[in-house]
């Protein structure tokens, strides 16, 4: 019986070793262990035996039955792995073919790097303000401590729409309309567009963006002017920006700066894009002039600020290397599309 | 302003500070440097040499071959063609441009052959060497630069002519006019590298006589002419005036001209005050009026033009006429000639404003005006003036008069600030002692005697405390000004409701695949010509520019249409096969008085969200994008109603996009006749979105809606109906028959054609139905669906599809 049990084995098992489907694999299934298979009939012959036999019989018949079922899962999963090798195999694609493309519109770079600065700022506890860009010349000028017949105004070549209504030169008169309304402590950034009369050429264009910002409060001190401002920097072009203040003039500061950023390109060094000085000029700075903060019914012995205004065009020309300006209004795709 | 560096000797000392190093410490404290530069730079290996002999080219009429010493061992022989280079130029010593020497202009010159002749070099003209003949007025125009005989031989040509120079060029802010001179940058100079500063005191002979026996000075506007001094010169021998004044007007970069208008120039440039030359003998009565012109009056400047003055303006005249616009410019009527003998400098202070806007207004800004026009220091007029009588002593070029005229309405006294270090301090973030303050504000002669801060004179810009905290903290130094990054009241920073609103509505247009493109404000009137908007329409009224770039440029846009129309177009000039673009632009709607736009009042400013497409979405596609921006921005209650008037638009593809009651916006397929004027064949989709109505139309957040716990019943349903029948009414039909199960209705499919009687369409719908309480029966979805087909019926004469 012992012999008979293990040639079935044996055989069943050389049979399932040739097996290449599932159907092939059920087909041995049934031979051996179907209703009529050959262990089956063995185990039906079962009550023929002697009482004292039966155990040791059923016992080995059991074991061969157990090891022709893990015999038989064993290589249904082999046949199984077979068969999921060759359907993945046909399924194989050309990954270096391209995607489907997605179309998702692009910022405009000028917007993309204003968003970023707002956002530097708006961390920093900066709000946004707006203001009218038709201006009354109060507010783009003469709130500003540049009256009529200042000298200033020739160097800002002012498109008028009559003797009061200027297209505004700065963002800097959003400074007064805040200040008109709001109580100390204000902290903001004004973007806007702003025209002067630079006929179009490379590096001129009669409109542009600026950001003014305005701090007011207590106790404001050019110190805190020259941390913002290097922060900022920092932020906007890396951590190890290095920059430096340098005095200058503006009728509605004092005292007044130009904060210039080593040049990116040469540290320092000298070259084109800086013109060989080593610096690039990023934006004008200082703490507001007591005589604006006066004409705002804000009392300068009590209050301090201080005040900037940045070139947007500028900062992103540098940042992206464009070379001209007349790209930002012409919106060809193949423009946006890089940024 | 140019400053030739040696001329900063006269008053400090530089020693030991390179060019480079200047420019650096200037600009830090203050003085802003654009460029130091060598004013020889361009000329390298270029000598003087002494014409040895002059012969004859062999080959050549008009070439000769000159033998020359250049300091060399052996002769150099140049093959010359200059005419004024003949037997007797032997003696002659001239520039000579040696074999690998360089050019103004990048000339480069080597040895070569004029003929068969071997020519070593090349002999100059003052042109050639970058000069002007007011430089060596001895010297021809036309031919070799023949030097004075004292000239040394076989030295460098830069030495000789005052080219061994480094110049730098200041940015002088308009606050600072005082730094408009060699006197004020030497005393900033002294002051940033501490050096000693001292500017001696003009002396003058004089030869006797009595000024007042000359002229007589009358100053009829105070106001405009708070001071105006003169000195009258005899027995003036116009001539060139010497090396040395002729080169340091050349490197400041002014025109040497003759002694006494060289002298009036130097004097200007040294001390910062602008001085006038009258030829004595032209000033009928001996008589100098300073006051306003007459109506009619007008003055030939000394530019040849003739001009009208007015009565803003001030005129300095002689006994009957104008002689000078005061501040600006000199009359040809009294111009110093050869023929001059006696002169008188004027040196006066004149209202800076009123020199600014003459100026602006004769469209002649001079080295005068400049400096007037920012308001100049009434107390510099007489030391000028005393210093360009020294001058001419000095020059030999005339006798000084005895006596002045000095007409004086300024206030001269000098003006005082309480010194206050610790509220410097305070609005600096320092911690500078008082001492260091005042050792700081000395070294640009400000005094600080106890509390008090006397002011220099010709700090005019100096009113209150902060500017005396400007100059403590540029002489300390900016960059050592401590940094801190925060003080006072935290504030909360953000994006305003409003702000957030508009760059969700942006985002939503990025996300569909439209870039964002920016356009001028500002556009030409014809614009409203190419969107088709008939003369007389009312939103052509624009606020107007004066004075426009050009009238491409000349109003403020009331539509953002043409402008996103010209971005399309420039894209598809360009060959791009398709741009979507969309800008967040600024319209301008002017007040209108009269129809006209009213100039006084500033427009009223919207924005709007403009659209446009071609080459790549339907136009129900661009539709869809639409109510995607709609949707979040959670603007609710949409009906898009049919424009067929629009002018820009496709009468047929065009509509009204209304929030409730409110007009919130414009799109549709471009007029075509729209699209051919910008370079269209195909179509173009666009839309203007009124943000302002967005935001007032939009709802409030919405609460949290369960998830439906029970599944839902979907239908579909085709009808014929006639081709008028707009989809929006019987989807409206629809979901009123089926009430409040109905979940949503989605037109799917449209068409018309076989199968189809003519003027009928077939729409079909996916209806979905779902009770949130129950499963909804089968029985209960289809009365709804027969509800809904009878009531299509009813108000459409809609039949089921068979």
């Amino acid at each position: 019986m012992k012999e008979q049990l293990a040639a079935i084995l044996a055989t069943a098992q050389k049979e399932l070793r040739e097996t290449q489907t599932a159907r092939d694999l059920d087909a041995v299934r049934v031979k051996y262990l179907g209703k009529k298979g050959e262990l089956t009939a063995i185990l039906k012959g079962m009550k023929d035996l002697s009482p004292e036999e039966r155990p040791a019989v059923g016992q080995m018949v059991n074991e061969t039955r157990a090891q022709l079922e893990a015999a038989l899962e064993a290589q249904g999963e082999h046949l199984a792995q077979l068969a999921l090798d060759e359907k993945l195999k046909t399924e194989a694609l050309d990954v270096t073919m391209p995607g489907e493309p997605v179309l998702l519109g692009h910022k405009h770079p000028l917007t993309l790097v204003l968003d970023e600065i707002k956002d530097i700022f708006i961390g920093l506890g900066f709000q946004i303000a707006e203001g009218p860009e038709v201006e009354l010349d109060y507010y783009n000028f003469e709130a500003l401590n540049i009256p009529k017949d200042h000298p200033a105004r020739d160097t800002q070549d002012t498109f008028y729409v009559s003797d009061n209504v200027v297209l505004r030169t700065q963002t800097s008169g959003i400074q007064i309309r805040v200040m008109e309304k709001t109580k100390p402590p204000i902290r903001m950034i004004a973007p806007g567009r702003v025209f002067r009369s630079d006929a179009v050429d490379a590096t001129h264009s009669p409109l542009f963006h600026q950001i003014e910002g305005l701090v007011v409060d207590k106790g404001i001190a050019m110190s805190d002017l020259k941390g913002i401002l290097e922060l900022f920097a920092k932020r906007l072009y890396g951590d190890d920006t290095v920059v430096r203040f340098r005095p200058h003039h503006f009728p509605f500061t004092e005292p007044s700066a130009e904060m210039d950023i080593q040049c990116y390109q040469c540290h320092g060094a000298g070259c084109r894009l800086c013109k060989g000085e080593g610096w690039i000029e990023i934006l004008g700075c200082g703490m507001v002039h007591p005589k604006v903060l006066e004409v705002c019914g804000i009392d300068p012995e009590v209050y301090s600020g201080y005040a900037f205004g940045i070139g947007l065009e500028r900062t992103v020309m540098g940042r992206f290397k464009i070379d001209d300006i007349r790209l930002f209004y012409e919106n060809d795709v193949r423009f946006l599309h890089q940024f | 302003m140019k400053l030739p560096l040696s001329w900063l000797k006269d008053y400090t000392d530089l020693a030991g500070v390179s060019p480079k190093e200047y420019d650096a410490k200037m600009t830090m404290s203050g003085s802003k440097v654009e460029s130091v530069d060598y004013l020889g730079e361009e000329i390298q290996n270029v000598v003087t040499g002494k014409v040895l002999s002059v012969e004859p080219h062999p080959d050549s009429d008009h070439l000769v071959i000159c033998q020359l010493d250049a300091g060399q061992a052996e002769p150099l022989q140049i093959v010359t063609g200059a005419p004024n280079v003949t037997k007797a130029s032997v003696g002659e010593i001239c520039p000579v441009a040696l074999h690998g020497s360089t050019l103004p202009g990048g000339v480069k010159i080597k040895k070569g052959k004029l003929r068969g002749v071997v020519s070593n070099g090349m002999m100059c003209s003052f042109q050639e060497l970058g000069l002007d003949h007011g430089c060596v007025p001895y010297a021809c125009d036309n031919g070799i630069l023949f030097l004075p005989q004292d000239t040394p031989v076989g030295v460098d040509i830069k030495g000789v002519l005052g080219l061994d120079e480094y110049v730098a060029d200041f940015e002088i802010t308009s606050n600072r006019p005082d730094c408009l001179s060699v006197i004020g940058l030497a005393r900033e100079t002294a002051a940033t590298f501490q050096r000693p500063f001292s500017v001696k005191d003009p002396a003058v002979k004089g030869c006797g006589g009595d000024i007042r026996d000359y002229v007589s000075v009358r100053v009829d506007e105070p106001a405009l002419c708070p001071r105006y001094t003169a000195k009258i010169v005899k027995n003036i021998k116009i001539e060139p005036a010497p090396a040395w004044m002729r080169e340091r007007l050349f490197a400041a970069g002014v025109r040497p001209i003759n002694n006494i208008v060289d002298i009036t120039n130097y004097v200007m440039l040294e001390y910062g005050q602008p001085m006038h030359a009258f030829d004595y003998a032209c000033l009928s009565d001996g008589q100098i009026v300073v006051r306003r012109p007459q109506p009619g009056e007008s003055i030939q400047t000394l530019d040849g033009q003739d001009r009208a003055i007015t009565g803003e303006m001030l005129a300095i005249c002689d006994g009957q006429k104008p002689v000078a616009v005061a501040g600006v410019m000199g009359g040809a009527n009294s111009e110093i000639t050869d023929a001059t003998k006696t002169v008188v400098f004027e040196s006066a202070c004149f209202h800076g404003a009123t020199v600014r806007l003459t100026a602006k207004a004769l469209g002649m800004r001079t080295e005068a005006s400049g400096r007037f026009e920012k308001g100049l220091d009434p107390s510099l007029t007489v030391p000028a003036l005393l210093r360009a009588c020294e001058l001419v002593e000095e020059l030999g070029a005339g006798e000084v008069i005895d006596g002045i005229v000095d007409v004086c309405a300024a206030d001269l006294s000098p003006k005082t600030l309480p010194f206050a270090p610790d509220k410097m301090n305070a609005l600096l973030g320092t911690d500078l002692p008082a001492g260091e303050q005042k050792q700081l504000l000395e070294r640009l002669a400000f005094q600080v005697e106890g509390d008090t801060v006397v002011i220099p004179s010709f700090r005019t810009d100096v009113a209150r405390m902060c500017d005396l905290a400007e100059e403590v903290a540029r002489m300390y130094g900016y960059d050592k000004i401590p940094v801190r990054l925060y003080a006072g009241e935290t504030t909360q920073g953000g994006l305003s409701p409003r702000q957030q609103f508009e760059r969700a509505a942006s985002s939503v247009c990025l996300a569909a695949g439209f870039d964002e493109s920016m356009s001028h404000s500002f556009i030409s009137p014809k614009a409203y010509d190419a969107i088709g908007w008939p003369a007389g329409d009312p939103r052509r009224v624009s606020t107007t520019i004066l004075n426009p770039l050009g009238e491409d440029f000349s109003v403020m846009r009331t539509t953002v249409l043409p402008s996103l129309l010209d971005s399309l177009a420039h894209n598809h000039a360009h060959r791009n096969p398709a741009a979507s673009l969309f800008e967040m632009g600024t319209i301008y709607t002017p007040v209108v008085q009269d129809g006209k736009a009213d100039p006084d009042q500033l427009p009223h400013e919207q924005k709007i969200l403009a659209l446009g497409s071609y080459g790549r979405l339907s136009f129900f596609q661009f539709k869809g994008v639409l109510e995607a921006v709609f949707r979040q921005l959670r603007v609710e209650n949409l009906s898009f109603v049919a424009d067929t008037q629009n002018p820009s638009y496709h009468p047929g593809r065009c509509a009204q996009i209304y929030a409730g009651d409110t007009l919130a916006g414009t799109f549709g397929a471009v007029h075509p006749l729209v699209a051919q004027k910008y370079g269209f064949a195909g179509e173009v989709l666009a839309a203007e979105l009124t943000m302002d109505a967005l935001w007032d139309c939009k709802s409030p957040e919405k609460l949290y809606q369960p998830l439906p716990k029970f599944p839902a019943s979907t239908r579909d349903l085709a009808i014929v109906v006639d081709d008028a029948v707009p989809a929006a009414a019987m989807q409206q039909t629809i979901a009123q028959a089926c009430g409040a199960i109905l979940e949503s209705v989605r037109l799917f499919d449209v068409y018309k054609g076989k199968g189809i009687a003519e003027g009928k369409k077939s729409v079909a719908y996916s209806i979905s139905l779902r009770a949130a309480d129950r499963t909804l029966k089968d029985e209960e979805c289809d009365a709804a669906m027969q509800k809904a087909l009878a009531a299509l019926a009813q108000a459409h004469g809609a039949a089921l599809r068979s």
